[in-house]
């Protein structure tokens, strides 16, 4: 059996809207519907969808925290509703936007109360925290009150006392939100590394294409509260048609630039859009280009996650 | 009880023992306050010697007892239920739900440690200095030292029930501030922290007695004073169980409806 196994998975809200003065009329919402899902133990799996789509309420489901109006749900073999509590121990659960931490103690007083309350034996948490606090460069960081972290340092605390426990399955919204560059790659090189040395299993909801391109070989896409897409990311791109854009600023003004491989679809002055598949690489364009024309620079804007979605909607 | 809430407990005393300053200037103030109310309670008992049924010796001990439990009970609030009221603001509440352990029982814990410090500090240190500045009375024997020891914990526990429910308040009115303010000013004048609650007048005084704030510092007070004696004794301390269960058990349900409604409504 998979490792999440969910068959019709149904979550259904019931909103009270004023109509009147005194009368209220019943309307139903389908947060989820009838989601057919099944994760592998290992698996690194992007679930992406527009605001509203259903993401979160999915996760509250499988962490066992919202019951599902319908529909068979398994994860760890267990009920996650029913089995909360210790299916609390077998997951861990990172909010970009929130925190686990307590603010006013240090990082290294909420790490050892996460002890206590996850039981985890003395000898592997020592080990563990070495390990975090050493790939994650948490050392100078430990003693230092979390109210006094940066969003970026804050997120590897996060992230730390998340894993403590060795979750088998760690959910992870928007984990990379609000960070710079340099700390969105390092984290991403961590959870690549946690997923293939500890097998831990990864669901991550991101708006950031490229924490799915860097992470996640498999891509599960809902909308609406009905799942839309599972499959590679490449598949999705081909099937949403999506493309990437080159900015070209030429030294001076041209007609359309004609190259193989992209086409121009805005010209504005000396600068030109040139639209290429997104799975293609950008290397022979700009080479192409450079050979021909006068270039005095270059920019890519990378597919928007939404975009693909809303591609995938027209193309379909 | 288990190991993990005296480790939350005892995280709460440290952090409050980091602020040096603070709670040596929450001393200063304490004594102050002690000196000024003995001041008008001296006049007050020379006009009625008996106001009450306090002699001017119970009235000044009171008035210093007062000051004690102002931060042992957390009378105008704060305490472990100012965090919560701060993750439910922030939203980080939401994530509390995650973990495999109570979150009832975890700020139970974080309080009492919390009060635990402000009663070795701020209680007893203004205590120690209106014994030297007047001539105050202390619990007749060992029996009534235990009961004023059993007695304060438990008044902490009904606070903490009353604060706790203010906190949630955010849960539906997104900033629980306006709350605390008004309990804070129900607390104050039913706690008797200002004017004894022997002192209020008939009616109002049968009605002060039996509600929650008048555990906070009339009961212990009382039987540290032996103006409970006996069964009166275990009737103030009765009343204190009655209160800090109910309000529990009110926390514990209001909890429960909050994360039906935090879980569903996002987060």
């Amino acid at each position: 059996m998979s490792l999440i196994d969910a068959r019709g998975l149904s979550r259904t809200f019931t909103v009270y809207k004023r109509s009147g003065r005194l009368t209220r009329t019943r309307t139903e919402v389908h947060a989820v519907h009838d989601l057919d899902l099944a994760i592998e133990a290992g698996e690194m799996v992007g679930y992406i969808g527009p605001n509203g789509a259903g993401k979160s309420t999915t996760i509250k489901m499988l962490t066992g925290i919202l019951v599902p109006t319908a529909g068979h749900l398994r994860v760890a073999g267990v009920d996650p509703s029913r089995k909360r509590r210790s299916l609390a121990h077998r997951i861990g659960v990172v909010f970009g936007q929130r925190t686990t931490l307590w603010w006013d103690l240090p990082l290294r007083d909420s790490f050892e109360l996460l002890q206590k309350i996850y039981r985890v034996p003395p000898d592997r948490f020592r080990t563990n925290l070495a390990e975090f606090v050493e790939l994650l460069d948490l050392g100078d960081l430990l003693d230092t009150p979390v109210r006094q972290l940066s969003l970026g340092q804050r997120m590897r605390g996060d992230i730390t006392a998340s894993l403590l426990h060795d979750p088998e399955i760690l959910y992870l919204d928007e984990p990379t939100i609000g960070l710079d560059v340099v700390s969105k790659g390092r984290l991403r090189e961590f959870l690549r590394a946690l997923n293939a040395e500890r097998g831990t299993t990864l669901l991550l909801t991101t708006h950031d294409l490229q924490d799915i391109e860097a992470l996640c070989r498999r891509v599960v896409v809902i909308d609406h509260g009905t799942k839309v897409f599972d499959g590679p990311l490449s598949e999705l791109h081909r099937q949403g048609g999506s493309t990437r854009t080159l900015v070209v600023d030429l030294v001076d003004e041209a007609p359309p630039i004609a190259v193989e491989g992209a086409t121009t679809r805005r010209v504005e002055g000396p600068r030109q859009w040139l639209a290429f598949p997104a799975d293609a690489s950008a290397a022979p364009l700009v080479a192409a280009i450079t050979a021909t024309y006068n270039v005095a620079d270059l920019s890519i804007q990378e597919p928007d996650i939404e975009d693909v979605i809303r591609e995938l909607y027209t193309a379909g | 009880m288990t190991l993990l809430h005296v480790s939350i407990a005892g995280r709460a005393f440290r952090r409050y023992s980091t602020y040096t300053a603070a709670t040596l200037a929450g001393i200063f103030t304490n004594c102050v306050f002690g000196v000024i109310i003995c001041f008008v309670y001296t006049a007050v008992w020379d006009q009625r010697p008996h106001a009450g049924g306090y002699d001017v010796h119970d009235a000044l001990t009171y008035a210093w007892l007062g000051q004690a439990m102002i931060m042992t009970v957390a009378v105008w609030g704060g305490g472990s239920p100012d965090d919560l009221a701060e993750r439910i603001r922030s939203g980080d509440v939401a994530l509390d739900f995650y973990r495999p352990v109570g979150i009832l029982g975890w700020y139970v814990a974080a309080d009492l440690g919390r009060a635990l410090f402000h009663l070795l500090t701020r209680g007893i240190a203004p205590t120690i200095v209106g014994a030297i500045l007047f001539d105050l009375r202390w619990p007749a024997g060992p029996l009534t030292w235990l009961a004023v020891a059993a007695s304060i914990p438990l008044a902490v526990l009904v606070s903490f029930g009353l604060r706790f429910l203010v906190a949630m308040s955010g849960f539906w009115i997104l900033d629980s501030q306006g709350t605390k303010v008004l309990a804070a000013s129900a607390a104050v004048f039913f706690s008797g922290l200002t004017v004894p609650l022997v002192l209020f007048p008939g009616w109002l005084q049968n009605v002060a007695v039996v509600l929650p704030w008048a555990t906070f510092l009339q009961v212990p007070a009382d039987i540290w004073l032996g103006q409970r004696s006996g069964w009166e004794v275990l009737v103030g301390l009765a009343l204190q169980v009655f209160w800090a269960v109910a309000l529990l058990a009110l926390c514990a349900l209001v909890l429960r409806t909050a994360e039906r409604k935090v879980v569903v409504q996002g987060g």
